[in-house]
């Protein structure tokens, strides 16, 4: 909570981050250089599937990443409206585009896999549909953003529309096991242990470790970038209250 | 109660609220939100013929004849009831028996089932072969896809 309360100050946090990003990117990179080696030249081919299989390791990092960027979205509008911590509002808008984004790669690799495997690129069974609901809230949230101007008004209807929208996260994890769905239940994140042989397993894991140094990487610059972007638009709001006097009257008269 | 814990309280007891009220929604749609019946809880629903549904289950081993210009007949089998199904057409590469199959098409007045589309569906176990292999020799295979 310490670490987190002297976060609180933007400059701080600039300070911080300038330092931990490069080796966020450092880690993301190697883990997923590693992970793609060892799922093109060392993992096995699955028993049913054969190398169709080889998806998954894309696929379903993206999705983790998927619904992992909308819980970070979830706490950061808990920040903006609890504690109204002046990172918050920058953390919850920046994660929308990148959970849109491994939403996207997620819906994108489970087309491509489910023609090959099921016989069909969509399906509206639970699993699906939530996942594209999931897409379509990372849409609204950032539409409803683009509408409205900074302020603090406009962070907190962002924050209860992010909230509403937590919902689909729980739906989303348990609708396989809910409902009967043509999508299969859960093989890593399941009571009783994975069901993925170790040699899928850990190629799998790197390569969602990967994905996730890569999202908090993302993340974390794109937060930077709002607290410089924000910071640029007061200092032209002072710039032009101050040259109000002299500049003025150019201003207001249109050149002949 | 500080004015932080007031807030907290109020978000989450407006997200519970919410929470029970999709619940119950989902609760209620239930029949909807399934993607298939099984063939026993199509034999409880006393379906009228000519109605769409999926039926979904497992391919029974030994039911699949394929006749001539593409035309295929097998059964549906969740291991309590049975349903007869006929298609025409390309079958996906999963398809086989003892796989789980999803069979969108509809009932006819005979009790069988005219099916327009067959997807294959595949179980939460990834291996490699030499694995699923060894499994099935000692004799701890369980589920689907004992028949290749």
């Amino acid at each position: 909570m310490i670490a987190f309360s002297s976060l609180a100050n933007p400059a701080v946090f600039l300070r911080l981050t300038q330092r931990v990003l490069p080796w966020l990117g450092a880690a993301s990179a190697l883990l997923s250089g590693l992970g793609l080696y060892l799922v093109f030249f060392v993992s096995p081919a699955d028993y049913q599937q054969g190398e169709t299989v080889k998806i998954m390791y894309i696929h379903v990092p993206a999705a983790w990443l998927a619904m992992f960027a909308y819980m970070v979205m979830t706490s950061a509008s808990l920040g903006v409206l609890v504690w109204r911590h002046p990172l918050a509002d920058a953390a919850q808008k920046t994660a929308a585009t990148l959970g849109a984004a491994f939403t996207f790669i997620c819906l994108v690799t489970g087309s491509l896999w489910g023609k090959p495997m099921w016989g069909t690129y969509w399906v509206w069974d639970a699993r699906l549909t939530s996942m594209l609901i999931l897409f379509l809230l990372y849409l609204g949230l950032i539409a409803l953003r683009q509408t409205m101007e900074d302020s603090p008004r406009g962070a907190r209807i962002a924050a209860i529309m992010t909230l509403v929208g937590f919902v689909d996260i729980p739906i989303i994890k348990f609708s396989v096991d809910w409902w009967n769905t043509l999508h299969q239940p859960a093989s890593v994140l399941r009571a009783g242990g994975p069901t993925i042989a170790a040699a899928m397993l850990w190629p799998l894991l790197i390569m969602a470790l990967g994905a996730t140094a890569l999202f908090l990487a993302l993340h974390l610059m794109a937060i930077r970038n709002e607290i410089l972007r924000r910071r640029v638009a007061r200092l032209t709001l002072q710039a032009a209250a101050a040259g109000e006097e002299g500049g003025a009257a150019e201003l207001l008269e249109p050149a002949q | 109660m500080t004015r932080k814990g007031k807030r907290l309280a109020l978000i989450s007891g407006a997200l519970a609220v919410l929470a029970i009220a999709v619940g119950l929604v989902l609760f209620a749609l239930r029949d909807n939100i399934v993607f298939f019946y099984s063939p026993a809880e199509l034999a409880q629903k006393r379906v009228a013929p000519g109605t769409r549904l999926r039926i979904g289950g497992l391919v029974k081993e030994g039911s699949v004849q394929r006749g001539d210009d593409r035309n295929v007949a097998f059964t549906v089998t969740d291991r309590t009831a049975d349903l007869s199904v006929t298609y025409k057409g390309l079958l996906p590469d999963l398809f086989r028996e003892g796989q789980g199959v999803v069979v969108d098409g509809t009932l006819g007045a005979d009790g069988a089932f005219r099916a327009d589309s067959v997807l294959a569906k595949h179980d939460e176990r990834y291996m490699p072969r030499e694995v699923a292999d060894s499994l099935k020799k000692q004799g701890v295979w369980q589920g689907e896809g004992t028949k290749k």
